[in-house]
C-alpha cells in the first residue's frame, strides 16, 4: 500500500511539472508525457502512447487533460486518474488566477514577452526530438502502407490544415479495411 | 439560475463541445462566455485569449479560470474548471475502460496500428509549426530570410543536440532556452 502512495505522488509531481511547462498546444504536452512516461519512468509503452494520444484526440475536452485520465488510469486505477487530472490542471489554475489580478504588468513586460518567444525554439527542439524517435519506430516496421499513411498525414495537417480528427478517423477506416483484406486472405 | 450554477453549465458545454482541442475551444467559449451569458466583453476575450496563448495549460481550462476569478473568485475559478472537466473525465475513463479491456485482441491491434503513423504525423506537424514559429515568427512554412532569428536557431540546434546526445530532461530544456535567450537578447541590446 504504501508503494501505491508513492506511485501515486510520482504521478502527482511529474503531471504537475509537464503541466506547468506546456506552452503551446495538447502535443506538445504528449511529447513530454512520452518522454517521462515511456522513456524515462518506463510506465507505459511506446505503442500505447501513441494509442492514447489517438484516443484523446478524438474525444472532447482539453487533450492534456484527457490524456492525463487515460494515463492516470492505466497506472493506478480511477484514483490515479484523478491524482492525474489534479496535476496537470493546477499549474495553469495557480498561474492564470495570479495573472488575472496582475494582468497590466503582465502583458507589458517585455523581458516575460522575449522569454515567451525564445522557449518555442527549446518547445521546438522537445518535439522534433520525440518525433525523431516515433518516425524511425514506423519506419522499422517496415509496412510500406505504414510509412506512406505517415507521409500523407504529414502533408495533410501542416501543409493542408486538414483537422486532427479527420486524419485520425481517415486513419481508421484505414485500419479497419486493412484488417478485413487480411481476414480475407485468411479465410481463403 | 444563480450566476455561479450558470457559470458551471457554460463550462460543462464548452468541455463536452471542444473536440479537437486547442484552437478548435475558442470559438465555443466565445459564445458561451461573451455571446449567451455575457460573463466578459468582447475586449475582455481577446485579452483572455492572448493571455492563455502566453502561459501554459490548456486554453480552455486557462479561459475557466480567468473567466471564474474575474466573476466569482476562487470558489468561481473551482466550479468553472470542474465543468470545464467533468465531460473529459467520464468519457475518457470510459474510452480508457474498453481500449485496456480489447487492445490485446489481434483485430483490434491491426487497427490501432494503422493509428499510430497518423499520429506520429500529427505530432510532427505540431512540432513544425511552433519551429516555424519559433524561427520565423509565422506558423506557415516559409524560408523568408528577413524574418530569420538567428539566436531562436542556436537555441533549438544547440537544444536538440543535447537532447538527442545527452537525453537531458524536457522540462530543463524548454526553461533553459527562455532564460538564455532573454540574456541574449538583452545582452544584445534588443529589449
Amino acid at each position: 500500500m504504501k508503494k501505491d502512495y508513492k506511485k501515486l505522488w510520482t504521478l502527482f509531481k511529474t503531471m504537475f511539472v509537464l503541466s506547468a511547462c506546456t506552452f503551446g498546444g495538447g502535443f506538445v504536452i504528449v511529447s513530454l508525457m512520452k518522454k517521462k512516461y515511456v522513456e524515462q519512468l518506463k510506465w507505459i509503452d511506446e505503442e500505447e502512447m501513441l494509442d492514447i494520444t489517438a484516443i484523446t484526440q478524438s474525444s472532447p475536452g482539453p487533450l492534456p487533460v484527457n490524456a492525463s485520465v487515460i494515463i492516470g488510469y492505466r497506472i493506478a486505477g480511477i484514483s490515479g486518474s484523478l491524482i492525474a487530472v489534479l496535476g496537470s490542471i493546477l499549474p495553469p489554475m495557480i498561474i492564470i488566477s495570479v495573472i488575472s489580478l496582475f494582468y497590466d504588468q503582465f502583458r507589458s513586460n517585455k523581458y516575460i514577452a522575449i522569454a515567451l518567444q525564445v522557449m518555442r525554439a527549446g518547445v521546438a527542439a522537445v518535439i522534433i526530438d520525440v518525433v525523431i524517435n516515433l518516425a524511425k519506430n514506423v519506419c522499422k516496421t517496415k509496412r510500406v502502407l505504414y510509412i506512406a499513411m505517415m507521409c500523407a498525414a504529414l502533408i495533410c495537417a501542416y501543409f493542408l490544415n486538414v483537422s486532427a480528427m479527420i486524419i485520425i478517423f481517415v486513419c481508421l477506416g484505414i485500419g479497419i479495411a486493412d484488417l478485413l483484406i487480411a481476414k480475407k486472405k485468411e479465410a481463403r | 439560475m444563480p450566476l455561479l450554477l450558470k457559470l458551471f453549465f457554460a463550462f460543462i458545454q464548452v468541455g463536452l463541445f471542444s473536440v479537437g482541442g486547442g484552437y478548435a475551444a475558442i470559438p465555443l467559449i466565445e459564445e458561451q462566455i461573451v455571446d449567451i451569458h455575457r460573463l466578459l466583453t468582447p475586449e475582455e476575450f481577446t485579452d483572455l485569449i492572448a493571455v492563455a496563448e502566453m502561459t501554459p495549460g490548456p486554453i480552455s481550462i486557462n479561459s475557466a479560470t480567468f473567466v471564474g476569478m474575474r466573476i466569482a473568485g476562487i470558489g468561481g475559478v473551482l466550479l468553472c474548471t470542474l465543468g470545464c472537466i467533468i465531460p473529459s473525465f467520464c468519457i475518457c475513463l470510459i474510452l480508457a475502460r474498453f481500449y485496456y479491456k480489447y487492445r490485446s485482441l489481434g483485430g483490434v491491434q491491426t487497427v490501432l496500428a494503422s493509428l499510430r503513423p497518423a499520429v506520429v504525423a500529427l505530432i510532427g506537424s505540431a512540432g513544425l509549426s511552433i519551429l516555424m514559429l519559433g524561427l520565423f515568427g509565422s506558423d506557415i512554412f516559409s524560408f523568408e530570410i528577413s524574418d530569420f532569428r538567428i539566436i531562436e536557431f542556436i537555441i533549438f540546434a544547440a537544444a536538440l543536440f543535447l537532447l538527442r546526445k545527452f537525453k537531458i530532461s524536457a522540462v530543463a530544456v524548454i526553461l533553459g532556452s527562455g532564460v538564455i535567450g532573454t540574456l541574449a537578447y538583452t545582452a544584445l541590446g534588443a529589449v
